[in-house]
């Protein structure tokens, strides 16, 4: 049986948990066996059912009071408790950061096997092999999972989501908590509202030092709002304060792995690339035309991107 | 206030990556190995909770002996003594496994790590030690104050920030802005190199993942230039052409 962790946003599946059930329903029928699928938090059963039409055929809802808060070990244990209820021999989460938290926890609980950052299908030929991304997607290793149980994060596009026909029963899951998992205390929260999220988005516009400063950056903003777009940075735009730390895309801040990728006034650091080198489509926007984005890009305009924001926004409307 | 730091050795963010014997070893050539950014941070936090509280670091590293520059390092920044477990870090429940066996023997406050490391990007080595140890873990950390016996720290969401309080012991995975690196000095630089560097061999592990082979992205195709005059086609091509509007 394969069992497929799902994120809730205010009662939502994520995109990216759709994406899972996809692969863990492919996966399953690989295998010759079932998927199912895990939910943790508050949500309605009209929604917990969509896991249905990507191929899961019983969403497991655990939805206790004490986990209202993202707790990633008290996650865990519930996760734990799945797979041994389900016997599950594959495990499939998105990867992100709770996912990595919880999933870590549930591998070591189980004595599973843990491989993060699964970009393909895995291979059930012979053995059970899976390819995944390294050294900040510059390469990647295919590894052969051997654990019992073999658990899998996987990054946005492993596989292309597409929604089916099928239907899924929803059950309610109630292991029985663990208090060591809730001895930390959430004091406060500071959350950007109504942002789209950059691991979740289809299409990203950043910023770099080309934009010349904090107050500069309506025009970016603009067309990120015509294309319906997150919106993020780079590393020396957040060490600078003119952006917010969460936007931070690179090396050492978020990677992303949208569909299209805007960079404007961002030279291309190799740190920087490594953050984006997952995304279908790049374009590089720098009046400098030796800037080693365009090396990495799909397609570029060297000019001023005070000039041309405005007008790819213009074009964006106009074209609607 | 006993702190357990530990470090990956990793190839430099700008190295060019390739691979050797069937594509399955790194060609270490030209390469340029450094503590894992993470990690630095981590220890930079470290020995700022050390100089304001007293205590001691000890840094520890699974790998082999060409960690030793980096574990020097670490030592010449302000680690007082460090642990080398002796194998190659094959995968995240192997390296945590390891780690766990360390940090049992040592009963340490406070484990301090990167959020991952820069190789292989798992992300998972704290949780899977602190399930090992049976002690809470948190991922990605970028503010920590200690005390008393509780940590006051924050952790990066979606989106921002949540502040978190936690009795003692902890595993913490660190990225910045924790605290800023720090440079080893002269003095730091000449005492490290008299400092206890223990070398362990490895507590057996079954094979949970191994490698089959590595291999390198295809080829990126060459950039469509617009001309800045008629910047607005761009968007008809992403659209027609691309197919991503």
């Amino acid at each position: 049986m394969v069992l497929i962790f799902v994120e809730l946003d205010n009662g939502s599946i994520k995109k990216t948990s759709l994406e899972a059930v996809a692969y863990g329903a492919a996966v399953a029928k690989a295998t010759g066996t079932t998927a199912t699928a895990l939910a943790i938090g508050t949500a309605d059963a009209a929604e917990l059912a969509k896991a249905g039409t990507y191929g899961a055929t019983k969403v497991l809802h655990a939805n206790a009071a004490e986990l209202a808060n993202e707790n990633a070990m008290a996650y865990a244990s519930v996760l734990a408790a799945a797979v041994k209820n389900e016997n599950a021999e594959v495990v499939i989460l998105p990867k992100s950061g709770l996912c990595d938290a919880m999933g870590a926890r549930a591998a070591a609980k189980l004595g599973a096997s843990i491989v993060s950052g699964v970009t393909e299908l895995p291979d059930v030929s012979n053995g059970f092999k899976v390819t995944r991304s390294i050294y900040t997607g510059k390469a990647f290793a295919t590894v052969d999972v051997k654990g019992t149980v073999k658990i899998l994060g996987i990054k946005k596009n492993a596989i292309e989501a597409v929604e089916g026909t099928g239907s899924a029963t929803v059950e309610a899951f109630t292991p029985a908590l663990n208090n060591g998992d809730f001895v930390a205390k959430v004091t406060g929260q500071e959350k950007a509202s109504g942002e789209l999220s950059l691991t979740e988005a289809d299409i990203i516009v950043s910023g770099g030092r080309g934009m010349k400063g904090p107050d500069n950056w309506q025009p970016l903003l603009d067309l990120a709002s015509a294309l319906g777009a997150a919106t993020g940075c780079s590393k020396p735009v957040s060490d600078l304060d003119w952006r917010p730390h969460h936007e931070h895309i690179g090396q050492t801040g978020i990677k992303v792995a949208p569909n299209l990728y805007i960079a404007c006034g961002i030279s291309g650091a190799i740190q920087h690339l490594a953050g984006v080198n997952s995304s279908k489509v790049i374009v590089a926007i720098n009046k400098d035309p030796e800037a080693p984005f365009f090396k990495a890009a799909d397609y570029g305009i060297v000019g001023d991107v005070f000039d041309i924001l405005p007008r790819l926004t213009k074009a964006v409307k106009d074209a609607k | 206030m006993k702190i357990l730091v530990c470090i990956t050795n990793v190839p430099d963010t700008t190295a060019k990556i390739s691979f050797t014997d069937n594509n399955t070893k790194l060609n270490k050539a030209g390469v340029q190995y450094i503590i894992g950014p993470y990690d630095d941070y981590a220890l930079a936090r470290a020995v700022e909770l050390k100089e304001q509280q007293g205590g001691s670091i000890t840094v520890l590293n699974v790998g082999e002996a060409e960690s030793d520059p980096q574990i020097r390092k670490a030592l010449a920044i302000g680690a007082d003594d460090a642990v080398r477990v002796n194998a190659e870090p094959t995968d995240s429940y192997f390296t945590a496994t390891q780690i766990a066996a360390i940090a049992k023997e040592g009963g340490y406050d406070l484990i301090l790590m990167g959020r991952e490391s820069i190789d292989f990007n798992s992300g998972v080595v704290h949780g899977l030690v602190g399930e090992m140890l049976g002690i809470p873990s948190f991922s990605p950390v970028m503010k920590l104050d200690i005390e008393g016996a509780t940590a006051k720290f924050a952790r990066e969401i979606e989106g921002g920030k949540e502040f978190l309080e936690a009795p003692l012991p902890l595993v913490l995975g660190c990225q910045e802005p924790i605290a800023e690196w720090k440079i080893p000095n002269m003095r730091g630089i000449m005492t490290a190199r008299t400092k206890p560097l223990k070398v362990v061999e490895p507590v057996a592990v079954g094979d949970m993942a191994t490698l089959d082979q590595y291999t390198l992205p295809a080829p990126k195709g060459a950039c469509k230039m617009i001309p800045a005059d008629q910047a607005e086609t761009l968007i008809s091509l992403l659209k027609t052409e691309a197919k991503v509007l």
